[in-house]
């Protein structure tokens, strides 16, 4: 996990917010989140399910289901142009070819009634305008590169010929095939078992060092985000909470929420705790937001203010405003003395 | 925690699930999914037992055969001396109380057309324990001992997040005062957050009732929590089987070494620094296991011996099991095999 990152912004977001209109009521997914990822870095998006970070990651790729989705304000920069203010087709031109995503569960995101090889050559003759026989050379390499043994026996297969880490594996072929300069990862390790897990990750890692890609990578396992990520953003209730390096989060964690879930989990490198700790009460659902803090409710450290303001997203050493580390907490002060 | 080491609460001797398979015009059974094929263990009383193990290695179908949801193939499980396997009708139905289950899904295991004082209720109608205003009050009680307001009787299970609709699943598995649950996946299809909660609460009620758990997990970070032992699972057999401490300090069986490397750790300097074990390939089929032992295709570590006849699980320490050919009791500890060194001298 060498910094190979350089200090150049590939993407640069403003202010997105997204929300959905729904017979219950307005679905606040996303409010206001703005942050850059660097070129080359492997960027981690951590948070539990409704936080908003995979429809954060919809936005950015333009498929937001419209409506009852709408993204209300903000800005996706990349490549020069604001992203939001693309032509669908303008869209489908970056999507696949130059922004990437792998799904969440590879059972569903595969279609059963084709074979692997034509959902990957599909890809390759529609972006780069491939034949057949030179997108399915391509589509080989793909698959080889990516670790499917006898990849060009396996182009003929249907998905359900394949294993869970296969399929995962055939997605991440198809994802690259195009060679993009970024790649969005949402929750591709979820559904899959731990030894497979580590086969995925070390794939993504070798695949960036080599390639050269960006990875956004989007997940609800701090262990993951631990042993792979450059950055990590925290989010809350569609917010950020959070942001630093993966090191300063793990090490010294300055928002409640982000103490809570690294207290909340079992470690296999230290000795059991006899109790665990856990974040009482349960996650916010995103209809209609309070006007404070959205954690406060469960918040150990929260004051007066916490209910009536929201937090700032700002760096937690006021004398230092280079710091990469910032926090949204009016208390962030005493809880990084924790 | 107040495990009696002595005292068996179940037993289960090689039991075996197979699955048949049929095909063509005339349904010919043309083989067998063996899901769970010959395990045997004891349970302690007052102990939680972990079962660990990747999707597919059978913990959920043993968890399953053990109260009889399915029939076994063959073995027995003797629940406090009775052999559970061969009991019917009424006989099942008065050892199933002593015996309940929590499901994974919350969302599937709960009926949604019964409120929950319905869904906490049916156990104690079913075996005719309780009826109209004791019953009700049976049921406040469950609910506050699982921490859920009572006023929430007469509500639908819609209209409860994930956290609340498990701690719905054990009220209704407390029901009847079991002496064993068996816990199939309990949390994992709940939020880190509210993972710890669900697991506090299961270790205080352990505590207070006098419970002993089955917990048939694939975290196994969250097992070496909440465990007393661990069996871990590959393919239908238990591999390796012995306390939690000396599990994950001194493993074993290849296969649990390579499991264990491959669990992240929440700590990006530790992350930095480990070498990683990465298995090749995927878990073999289960209706044409390999021949000799089920690890053998997956295993950097593996012999001639291996790929021609099966491990037994035997004892190599004191309380200590382990089914791998290269593993033997007579080993001193710097012989015993380690596949972190074994991969790194192979990349």
């Amino acid at each position: 996990m060498s910094d190979q990152s350089s200090n150049n912004k590939i993407l640069e977001i403003n202010d997105l917010t997204t929300r959905f209109y729904t017979e219950e009521g307005v679905v606040h997914a996303v409010n206001g989140i703005s942050y850059s990822v660097k070129e080359g870095e492997i960027l981690g998006v951590v948070g539990e399910s409704g936080c908003g970070k995979s429809v954060h990651a919809l936005s950015i790729m333009g498929l937001i289901p419209d409506p009852p989705g709408r993204i209300e304000k903000g800005e996706v920069w990349f490549g020069g142009r604001n992203l939001l203010d693309l032509s669908d087709q303008e869209m489908r031109e970056i999507r696949g070819a130059e922004i990437a995503m792998v799904f969440q569960d590879p059972m569903t995101s595969l279609n059963p009634v084709f074979t692997v090889g034509f959902q990957i050559t599909e890809a390759l003759k529609l972006h780069l305008g491939m034949n057949d026989k030179i997108a399915r050379n391509r589509a080989e390499e793909l698959l080889d590169m990516v670790g499917i043994p006898e990849a060009r026996q396996r182009l003929d297969d249907y998905p359900y010929q394949f294993s869970g880490g296969m399929r995962q594996r055939a997605m991440i072929a198809m994802a690259l095939s195009c060679d993009p300069s970024i790649l969005i990862a949402d929750e591709p390790t979820t559904s899959l078992d731990v030894t497979i897990q580590a086969q995925i990750v070390d794939l993504v890692n070798r695949l960036r060092d080599k390639l050269g890609m960006t990875v956004i990578w989007i997940t609800h396992d701090l262990g993951v985000v631990a042993g792979m990520a450059h950055r990590v953003n925290v989010m809350y209730a569609g917010s950020i909470i959070e942001r630093g390096t993966v090191k300063e989060i793990y090490a010294n964690p300055h928002h409640p929420y982000t103490l809570g879930l690294l207290g909340s989990l079992p470690r296999l490198d230290e000795p059991p705790a006899t109790k665990l700790y856990s974040i009482r009460g349960e996650p916010l659902d995103l209809l209609g937001l309070p006007s404070g803090c959205p954690f406060a409710p469960r918040c150990d450290y929260s004051v007066e203010q916490c209910l009536t303001q929201m937090p700032p997203l700002e760096p937690i050493d006021e004398e230092d405003r280079e710091t990469e580390h910032l926090a949204a907490c009016w208390e962030k002060e005493r809880v990084g003395n924790q | 925690m107040n495990q009696h080491q002595d005292d068996v609460i179940l037993r289960v001797e090689n039991l075996k699930k197979y699955f048949p398979i049929h095909r063509g015009v005339f349904q010919r059974h043309v083989g067998d999914v063996k899901a769970v094929d010959g395990i045997s263990f004891d349970v302690y009383r007052g102990e939680t037992l972990g079962l660990v193990g990747e999707s597919g290695c059978g913990k959920t179908t043993t968890g399953r055969t053990i109260i009889r949801l399915y029939d076994p193939t063959a073995g027995h499980v003797y629940f406090e001396g009775t052999d559970m396997a061969t009991l019917h009708g009424s006989q099942l139905r008065q050892m199933r109380r002593r015996m309940q289950m929590v499901f994974q899904d919350p969302y599937a295991s709960l009926s949604p057309r019964m409120k929950v004082a319905g869904i906490v209720g049916e156990p104690l109608e079913v075996h005719h324990a309780a009826q109209g205003r004791e019953k009700r009050e049976r049921v406040a009680e469950l609910l506050d001992l699982v921490g859920l307001d009572p006023a929430y009787m007469s509500r639908y299970p819609h209209e409860f997040s994930g956290g609340q609709r498990q701690r719905i699943g054990l009220a209704r598995a407390l029901a009847l005062n079991p002496d064993l649950i068996i816990c199939d996946e309990p949390i994992s299809s709940l939020d880190v957050s509210i993972q710890a909660q669900v697991v506090n609460l299961l270790e205080d009620l352990q505590q207070e009732l006098d419970l002993t758990y089955i917990f048939i997990a694939h975290d196994l970070s969250m097992v070496r929590h909440i465990s007393d032992r661990v069996a871990v699972m590959y393919l239908g057999k238990i591999v390796e089987l012995t306390d939690r401490d000396t599990l994950y300090e001194n493993p074993l069986h290849p296969y649990t070494q390579a499991l264990l490397s491959a669990v992240p750790i929440p700590d990006p300097f530790i992350e930095e620094e480990r070498q990683r074990v990465i298995l090749e390939g995927d878990l073999p089929s289960p209706s044409s296991p390999p021949r000799g032992c089920n690890f053998s295709t997956r295993c950097p570590l593996a012999k001639e011996v291996c790929f021609q006849e099966e491990p037994e699980l035997i004892p190599i320490e004191r309380g200590h099991y382990a089914a791998c050919h290269l593993v033997e009791p007579s080993q001193r500890p710097e012989e015993r095999v380690d596949i972190t060194e074994a991969f790194e001298d192979r990349t």
